[in-house]
């Protein structure tokens, strides 16, 4: 027991950050992922709050029910999908503003994942198995730290798939060209609604993926306060992204880091100030806002439809 | 005009109805000597709990929904009202109001700090026959009304005893809090925790984060896992739910002592002991008073209600595989003394972290002093600080 | 004559389709909560009991309603111009935070009724100025303005937190940090006989202004054109950025007098308990009351009617304290689905004649055999 550790001072707030960003931005990866493949389609799920959260719920019922880890992922993102397919359908009647959608969504999703989430607040349901990158040599911090989750590998995955996806399908036109000129897109004969429906629809996917990760790695519990603001977030992660997958995962290891940096800097006596530490991602990210937005030209990569009634 | 009254007609019916459906499963749920004792003498007595968070969050509330619920199993004569995930807002005004209106509610335990002042000083002064048990508050004779009590439990002196079996388990002399708020029940645990290490072994320090919020699971995982890399090897926390730090530390090969209830099983290696509330024994205590006619505004019951390990507000965990006899013995001494009235915990000199002395050479501070309510300070040993 | 019927039916919809759209709300949580194991019928009994069916509890969901009011025009307001606010929450934690630093600043140097009016312009102005900076990074950088508002929500309560955690903390408020506590001869008191705070009072009175100002003036004329097609209105020489930092400015001084009302007739000091969430309520009611001020009202009673009865279902019927989320959730989105629904049922057109007494309308069952 207790292994042999040595103080690691202010390599420890480094190391924290660096663990941090794959271990708190894996739920921002998956998050910000599927907001970007919902957002290029020309809609936004501000949703992905209650579906990060109904995903967190599943993952960890599921695997305590069935002693199936990763069942409880796959099961997650199928509860993201009917979330998505709720979100989907309804933001695209007429007059309904997608907003005010994905705010009653995440007063649903919310309810649901708390109702149905009762019973498995106390049981330890099995964890994602981690995959070991260090070795017996290395200090055991840095082992620790070296503990990677398959979600973050397989988010690491899919953020360059759908650049490709993106730029280089058929179907990935069928998206842009629906995000950005919708008039366009049905002059190709394309159906905008199936397109956004199924975008929304395997966003929240992800999303719900998200929450299995959160519980399921890293903290690796349920309970009701599991998700501090990751989904809401998610939005502002993707315009920090610019709309691209493979920012998407810098812009997520980012925020997982400033999760971190607020505890870490406490352990070596930076003590006061951690309210706004942990606002710190928040400020830099409406920073970066005002100073990259123009009146002048629109920022590259936005979808044109975004935020339109069409 | 006539279709209103029979809609309500309607209404009433159909409540009478859910009404009589939860006699008779309560009644089937009882046990057998229940029934035959539900007699015109044993009228039913209802007791109102309010939580803030959710009743089950392995934690603070659940702590007290616990003990609720045993008291209610106990007595036949006591009904429950219970109501969680109460904002200490109007909300809970109108959540006691309600309580007391509708289910004829005769004591409420409205259980988070933040109801008291200004909601529950509201709501005693209007319905004064009403008793108010408020938990953590600090009864000010003359200033509060007379039928409001206030109770809470000196947990640290579990968490005086779980220090000692940190200290003397810890091979780095560095033991971990992750606490929520800087805070006098927060401060005064912490305090606690590292008078009893350094009481066993002088040299031990207790690395303080502080998260800022009640539930804040990343930050709870974060902060234990810088700790560890910083060469922590024991830690414990005071958040509404511990469960994160306990597996975080069983994760990461370190030790741990629990809070609010026992998380033995979260940490089956490292878990040594913990500090546990037990609510059911003061609720049973103040149920029975009621019941016997007692009340806080005649004096029957004393409006500030305290209590350590002697009286059963809390207790130790049971010692994990890792603690040794050594410190079990230590602990084991520890825990008889301050039962017995013979440890002191806050006894000077004192001194807090920045050199201060906050308890003089000869003073005594015994629990039920004020002034450790109003604790502001981290002792000497405690690396962090009060500011936020 | 025949304009008569027309306005007539035209009112009928909109009154018909968002009342169909609560009673399917509720039948779909009847459903849930037969589901759950409770009977739907004693649970919409405990409902209309707790919330609506005696003054005493009707009361209840007046509290509740009142800072939802104020909240929902932050919303209700700048979408009249085009603009989704969702910096409700933060501009009332600036208005409760500036509310009682002057309160706290001028004490009881001044007659009640003036730091009382202090204080409300200063919940007025700091919450302007909040979701006016949104409006300003909207107008003159082009940020968009739902993710700004939204960041700084978090930033007002990050700033809340610090202020009543360290700088603005009275050391006497032991385990609940707060600020000082403002004198009680400057708190707001409650409406005479009733228990309900001046700040219901203040909602009915902002929202019906705000109707005002946005239906019958030039100016809220001038908005709802700009908000109809902001490029046209640029070409009739409207003064659009003026438009957007004032139409901003007065929606989050409602926000900001939300926050004043909470400190100065709830809390009495400022603290965490800020923060619960009326500001996210605030947008639903905008959003479910079509950004109309007066339907606001009535849509903030019905969210303060369901909170309300969030206690009973919990007491009575032995559902956890998430229902009420569930509830809340699936009035809302029936009732934001019913905004797609105007205009699809022949019996609300215009119709050329005069035609018989109406046959009643189509039950909400119906409706949504319509859905295309």
């Amino acid at each position: 027991m207790a292994a042999e550790t040595t103080a690691l001072g202010w390599w420890g707030v480094l190391l924290a950050i660096v663990a941090g960003t794959m271990r708190g931005g894996t739920p921002f990866l998956f998050v910000s992922l599927g907001e970007c493949l919902t957002e290029k389609s020309g809609k936004i799920n501000l949703g992905l709050e209650g579906t990060l959260l109904t995903g967190a719920m599943t993952a960890y019922a599921i695997s305590y029910l069935t002693g199936s880890p990763w069942l409880g992922v796959l099961m997650a993102g199928l509860a993201g999908l009917m979330l998505g397919a709720i979100h989907g359908w309804l933001s695209q009647q007429p007059r309904v503003n997608d907003v005010a959608v994905g705010i009653a969504m995440i007063v649903f999703g919310s309810g649901i994942a708390f109702f149905l989430g009762k019973p498995f607040i106390q049981p330890s349901a099995p964890q994602l198995p981690t995959i070991n990158l260090s070795n017996a040599a290395m200090p055991p911090a840095l082992q620790a730290a070296l503990q990677i989750s398959p979600l973050f590998l397989l988010g690491l995955g899919i953020a360059p798939l759908m650049s490709w996806f993106f730029r280089s399908t058929r179907w990935g036109l069928y998206i842009r060209a629906v995000g950005d000129s919708p008039d366009a897109a049905r002059a190709m004969g394309v159906s905008i609604f199936k397109v956004r429906l199924l975008s929304v629809m395997i966003g929240s996917f992800l999303a719900g993926i998200g929450g299995a990760s959160l519980s399921l790695y890293y903290p690796g519990v349920w309970t009701e306060r599991i998700s501090s603001g990751q989904g809401l977030m998610a939005v502002a992660l993707v315009i920090f992204a610019g709309w691209k997958p493979v920012q998407c995962l810098w812009a997520s290891l980012l925020f997982g880091g400033a999760q971190a940096l607020g505890p870490a800097l406490q352990s070596v006596g930076i003590q006061e100030g951690y309210y706004l530490f942990n606002a710190a991602p928040y400020i830099l990210t409406l920073l970066i806002m005002i100073l990259t937005c123009s009146p002048k030209r629109t920022l590259s990569g936005v979808p044109g439809a975004l935020g339109t009634d069409n | 005009m006539r279709l209103h009254l029979s809609r309500r007609q309607v209404i009433r019916g159909l409540l009478a109805t859910t009404a009589f459906g939860a006699t008779v499963k309560l009644g089937t749920g009882c046990a057998a000597s229940s029934s035959d004792t539900v007699a015109t003498d044993d009228q039913p007595i209802t007791l109102g709990f309010i939580y803030v968070g959710p009743k089950d969050d392995y934690g603070y509330n659940q702590a007290h929904a616990e003990g609720a619920a045993q008291i209610e199993s106990k007595f036949s004569w006591v009904k429950l009202s219970e109501e969680a995930n109460v904002p200490e807002t109007t909300a809970v005004a109108e959540s006691m109001r309600s309580m007391i209106d509708s289910d004829g509610a005769q004591v409420l335990f409205p259980t988070s700090f933040g109801y008291f002042d200004p909601h529950i000083l509201k709501l005693a002064t209007e319905y004064p026959e009403v008793q108010f048990f408020h938990c953590g508050g600090l009864y000010q004779e003359g200033v509060h009304p007379k039928n409001v009590g206030s109770y809470y439990g000196y947990i640290d002196e579990a968490q005086y005893v779980a220090g000692i079996v940190a200290g003397l388990t810890s091979k780095t002399g560095k033991l971990g809090f992750i606490a929520a708020k800087p805070i006098p029940q927060v401060l005064r645990n912490i305090n606690s925790y590292t008078l009893g290490a350094r009481s066993v072994k002088p040299s031990t320090t207790t690395q303080v984060i502080f998260t800022g919020n009640w539930a804040e699971p990343i930050k709870e995982a974060e902060a234990t896992n810088s700790m560890v890399d910083q060469g922590i090897d024991v830690v414990t926390c005071h958040v509404d739910s511990p469960k994160v730090v306990m597996e975080t530390a069983e994760k990461r090969s370190i030790f741990c002592t629990g809070y609010h209830a026992n998380q033995s099983a979260l940490a089956p290696k490292g878990y040594l002991t913990g500090a546990e509330w037990d609510w059911a024994n003061l609720y049973a205590q103040i149920a029975e008073d009621v019941k016997a006619g007692k009340t806080l505004t005649e004096g029957g019951i004393p409006h500030l209600l305290r209590g350590g390990l002697k009286d059963g507000f809390c207790k130790v965990s049971d010692y994990g595989l890792a603690v040794s006899s050594e410190a079990k013995q230590a602990a084991d001494e520890a825990k008889a003394k301050l039962m017995d009235g013979r440890l002191v915990i806050y006894k000077g000199e004192i001194k807090d972290n920045t050199g201060a002395v906050v308890v003089a050479a000869n003073e005594e501070l015994k629990q039920l002093d004020p002034k450790l309510e109003s604790m502001n300070y981290l002792v000497e040993g405690v690396l962090g600080s009060v500011g936020s | 004559m025949s304009w008569r019927t027309i306005a007539w039916r035209k009112t009928l919809e909109s009154t018909l389709i968002p009342f169909g759209a609560i009673l399917v709300g509720l039948l779909l949580f009847g459903v849930f909560c037969a589901v759950a194991g409770a009977n739907p019928f004693a649970v919409y009994g405990s409902i209309w009991k707790s919330a609506f069916g005696k003054w005493s509890t009707f009361q209840n969901t007046l509290i509740r309603a009142a800072p939802l009011m104020l909240s929902a025009l932050c919303t209700a307001l700048p979408a009249r111009l085009g603009l989704v606010i969702i910096g409700n929450e933060g501009a009332l934690v600036m208005g409760g935070l500036a509310a009682v630093s002057i309160g706290l600043a001028i004490g009881t140097a001044a007659p009640p009724l003036m730091v009382q009016i202090a204080m409300g312009l200063a919940g007025m102005a700091a919450g302007g100025i909040w979701i006016a900076f949104a409006g300003a990074l909207r107008h003159y950088r082009a940020v968009n303005e739902t993710i700004s508002s939204l960041l700084l929500n978090y930033i007002a309560i990050a700033l809340l937190n610090h202020l009543v955690g360290g700088p603005m903390r009275d050391p006497s408020s032991l385990n609940k940090p707060s600020s000082y506590p403002l004198a009680a001869v400057n708190m707001l008191g409650t409406i005479p006989g009733t228990r309900v705070h001046w700040g219901l009072v203040y909602g009915l009175i902002a929202c019906i202004i705000a109707y005002v100002l946005i239906q019958r003036t030039t100016f809220g004329f001038a908005a709802r054109t700009a908000g109809g097609n902001i490029r046209a209105a640029r070409i009739a020489g409207l003064p659009v950025g003026q438009l957007t930092l004032i139409i901003c400015f007065l929606a989050g001084s409602c926000a900001g007098l939300a926050g004043m009302v909470e400190v100065a007739a709830v809390q009495g000091s400022v603290n965490e308990s800020l923060n619960v969430g009326y500001g996210y309520g605030g947008i639903l009611v905008a959003f479910a009351a079509r950004h109309n001020p007066i339907a606001a009202i009535f849509m903030a009673l019905l969210v303060g009617g369901i909170l309300a009865s969030g206690g009973s279902l919990q007491r009575t019927h032995g559902l956890p304290d998430a229902t009420v989320l569930v509830f809340q959730g699936l009035v809302f989105l029936v009732v934001l689905y019913s905004d797609s629904l105007y205009g699809r049922f022949s019996f609300f057109k215009e119709k050329p004649q005069l035609v018989a007494p109406p046959s009643p309308p189509p039950s909400p069952g119906q409706e949504s055999v319509i859905v295309s």
